[in-house]
């Protein structure tokens, strides 16, 4: 196993669009294992897609269960993800390991349908919402070659209704 | 170089302040770093971090033909620049409501008072003259956690503004 660097803006490879997988190996499972700790070695990161440590692959690793009240899923590793229905929009603040020292708002959907494959190639499913939800779309963002930089709003004028704690 | 200044510049908006401007430090050798530029009351406002071995007299002086032509009005203060030391707020706090005196005071004080860190604030007038409307948004670190927040402002919020308090929960991944 290894710690890989985590590609930085602005690297080109992070605007790249990341393949599909199509062999669910030992390989693959071998690589998520180091995508996995190259996520924890970092600074309390949710989330890590292939494309951060130079893999063109749309795989993504999501884990909110350290944030306390909200639903999630837990420890998700997903394949090939794929956001299939959209409703309501959030403004949250964003940040990434691959733009150090600078976060910032943007606009995601409130809830999410994602159909995804998990390290074996089975098919999954999940409904998701608020910070899951977001984590989700800010790594998939990343299999697309964008970044939450590409999605910023004005930090005066986005006078959103946040959604009340 | 390491030499920090910060720029002030404050003039009647009009097209043209920053390209010209920046272009005559960009000649100067200057360098910039951070920097708030916007309008505010038909001013354009200008906060900019200036990195330059030149003196301060030096820099007033490339500016004078510049600030005369667009009529601004220029400060500069040597500073002590830090880049790359962000920090991230975790409370939203906004305030809307008709102007009144002292809001600022007001909301300020009781949020100092609760070890409240203001990163950033913004306020604007909006409405009519006959009837202002006041908007203020703070971002700011509570260090002693939202719930103090919410309390200490609580008082206010019965005299008749619209005080709400959010957590910033930032995403990074």
């Amino acid at each position: 196993m290894a710690i890989h660097p985590i590609l930085t803006y602005p690297n080109q490879q992070l605007k790249q669009v990341s393949q599909p997988v199509d062999n669910f190996d030992h390989n693959l499972r071998a690589f998520i294992d180091e995508l996995q700790e190259t996520m924890h070695d970092g600074p309390g990161a949710v989330g890590i897609a292939a494309p951060q440590i130079g893999h063109a692959i749309r795989l993504v690793i999501v884990d909110v269960s350290n944030k306390k009240k909200i639903k999630h899923h837990g420890h998700l590793v997903l394949v090939n993800p794929e956001i299939v229905e959209w409703q309501g929009l959030a403004v949250g603040r964003e940040g990434c390991l691959s733009v150090p020292d600078f976060t910032g708002n943007v606009v995601r959907a409130e809830r999410i349908k994602l159909n995804a494959f998990d390290a074996y190639g089975e098919p999954l499913s999940f409904e998701m919402e608020g910070y899951e939800a977001r984590a989700l779309q800010h790594e998939i963002d990343h299999l697309d070659g964008l970044l939450f930089l590409d999605r910023l709003v004005s930090r005066r004028n986005d006078l959103f209704e946040r959604k009340k704690r | 170089m390491n030499n920090w200044y910060m720029l002030t510049l404050v003039g009647n908006d009009r097209t043209g302040i920053v390209a010209k401007v920046t272009r005559i430090l960009q000649q100067n050798n200057c360098q910039l770093g951070e920097a708030s530029m916007l309008r505010l009351g038909g001013n354009f406002t200008i906060m900019m971090m200036v990195n330059s071995e030149l003196s301060s007299d030096d820099i007033i002086t490339a500016l004078q033909a510049i600030s005369a032509e667009l009529n601004l009005q220029v400060h500069l203060d040597e500073i002590e620049g830090r880049l790359h030391e962000h920090h991230i707020p975790n409370v939203l706090v906004t305030v809307i409501g008709a102007d009144r005196g002292g809001i600022i005071a007001q909301v300020t004080e009781k949020l100092f008072n609760v070890g409240f860190d203001i990163l950033n604030l913004d306020s604007d007038v909006a409405g009519t003259d006959e009837r202002a409307i006041y908007i203020m948004r703070i971002e700011g670190q509570a260090l002693d956690g939202i719930e103090s927040i919410e309390a200490a402002l609580q008082p206010l919020k019965a005299d008749g503004i619209d005080i709400s308090v959010q957590a910033i929960e930032t995403l990074i991944a």
